[in-house]
């Protein structure tokens, strides 16, 4: 389960810092909200620098494209928005559309895939732990990061957990396909969550027994200026296509 | 184990009652000296989980008086308690909770002050000592029970406590894991306290038992002749497995 996203490498890319990525990465996003929806070339080469990384990363473009997949709902609005659009009409392909609304769809869908496909650039070269400990050393609410460290090592237990409940009702003659017989499962989960309330506390009190104050153990370095420098590469290049894209006529 | 005359675990007229009114403690004496084995046995309910959880601070607000080494549990000492008492929980899956073994065993020490090298010297003997070595890069998750429940020992071991608390530690292991857990335990020579139903783990493991029922210690003694007097036991809810006789 927490592999699902990661591509297993050992490339520069995955050996950078995990907080040096995460800030490249939301760095990047933003750039490429800030461009006018209208400078149609750095849309393309933003995602020229995106498919750079895959390179240098050795990330198959088929392991992003498979789980880019979860854009699909925003896909839908944004091919929706020409036809529902108010504003002048301009025939496409003999169709008649918005203006308007054909520009906001390009927005979203251009803005959306490119978020989407930096997230999972990022998912891709750095394991669900490192994403954690990078949130900690950039100073993230402890709070956060110890919630997401805990859901991450606990969501296969409450899973096998669930698994576990749902043979012993099949055992009994329960059937899930039927509607009449939801009531057992909806009883199911409520008894799952008491039961992960209690595991709960009972991590707790385990951890409180180990000195914990709050804060997770980071054994870690802090990444030089030049490791920075390095990793921040495709902000850059994001950046300066932006600045381009603005300041040429 | 410095030859100091504090006991290792001195608790004095422990009482105690839990938010709602039950009364789990009625006041519990209890002197481990250091070194020493000792299995606390008692039928469910009878306070034993209330007594180990006092051990260390977690549960206080009752009256009495508990010293670890000589150290008084009390608010202000409570960093210093939990590295003294090391309290291995039932489940293991409670307990372990990073995403490496290796990780798990070292947040203690963390906890504690133990940085670079210290640290992991402190992570490498502990996983040692339980024979786990080899499974540092690994998930908990992907262990045996048995395996899980001497990692789960390890990441207590690498605080280095005065007396190590172990709440069932034989539940729901493999005979063969079992046995090696007894092994590890008797190998590591520490004061141990161990909190039990299973009477022959009790009998093999320590030469001294307590029977808390009621919230009271209602016997204290050798292991072997405590289990031998069925009338105790069966006062308490307790008996040997079948075909188990002690003379």
């Amino acid at each position: 389960m927490s592999n699902l996203l990661y591509c297993e490498g050992s490339s520069p890319v995955h050996r950078l810092p995990a907080q040096v990525k995460i800030v490249c990465a939301l760095l990047a996003v933003i750039c490429v909200v800030a461009t006018p929806r209208t400078e149609f070339s750095a849309f393309g080469l933003y995602l020229v620098v995106l498919a750079g990384i895959w390179t240098v990363a050795a990330v198959p473009v088929g392991h992003v494209a498979r789980r880019a997949v979860i854009e699909v709902p925003f896909v839908v609005i944004a091919l929706v928005m020409p036809f529902l659009g108010g504003g002048d009409r301009i025939a496409v392909l003999g169709v008649s559309v918005s203006e308007e609304g054909t520009l906001a769809g390009w927005n979203i869908l251009a803005k959306g895939t490119i978020g989407v496909l930096t997230s999972l650039t990022l998912a891709a070269t750095t394991t669900p732990r490192e994403l954690v400990l990078g949130l900690q050393r950039l100073r993230a609410p402890a709070v956060l990061t110890t919630i997401a460290t805990l859901m991450l090592r606990y969501l296969e237990v409450i899973a096998a957990e669930a698994k576990r409940m749902r043979t012993a009702r099949i055992s009994r003659g329960h059937n899930p396909r039927f509607l009449w017989q939801v009531g057992a499962t909806a009883r199911g989960i409520g008894a799952l969550f008491v039961r992960s309330y209690e595991r709960g506390e009972r991590v707790h009190l385990a951890m409180v027994s180990r000195g914990w104050t709050g804060r997770l153990p980071d054994h870690g370095a802090a990444a030089a200026p030049a490791t920075w420098l390095a990793g921040l590469t495709p902000v850059l290049l994001t950046a300066g296509v932006l600045v381009t894209a603005v300041l040429l006529p | 184990m410095t030859g100091s005359p504090d006991p290792a675990l001195l608790v004095e007229r422990l009482a105690y009652a839990y938010p709602d009114g039950h009364q789990a403690l009625y006041g519990v004496d209890l002197r481990v000296e250091p070194g020493e084995r000792v299995a606390v046995l008692g039928p469910n309910g009878a306070g034993k989980t209330t007594l180990v959880l006092h051990l260390n601070g977690v549960l206080s607000g009752g009256s009495g008086r508990i010293e670890v080494a000589g150290l008084p549990v009390a608010k202000r000492n409570l960093r210093e308690i939990r590295r003294r008492v090391g309290i291995v929980f039932q489940d293991p899956d409670d307990q372990l909770f990073m995403p490496t073994v290796g990780e798990d065993v070292a947040f203690g020490p963390a906890n504690f002050g133990l940085s670079g090298e210290a640290l992991d010297t402190r992570v490498r003997e502990a996983l040692a000592a339980v024979g786990m070595t080899e499974h540092a890069d690994r998930s908990p998750l992907h262990l045996s029970g048995g395996q899980r429940r001497r990692v789960a020992l390890a990441t207590v071991l690498a605080c280095d406590p005065e007396i190590l608390v172990l709440d069932e530690p034989s539940s729901n292991l493999e005979p063969v894991a079992r046995r090696e857990l007894a092994e590890v335990l008797v190998s590591l020579g520490r004061t141990t306290l161990m909190v039990t139903h299973d009477l022959p783990y009790a009998l093999q493991l320590c030469p001294r038992s307590v029977l808390i029922d009621e919230g009271v210690v209602v016997a204290d003694g050798p292991t072997r002749s405590l289990l031998a007097d069925t009338d105790l036991l069966a006062a308490h809810r307790l008996e040997l497995p079948y075909g188990f006789h002690l003379d």
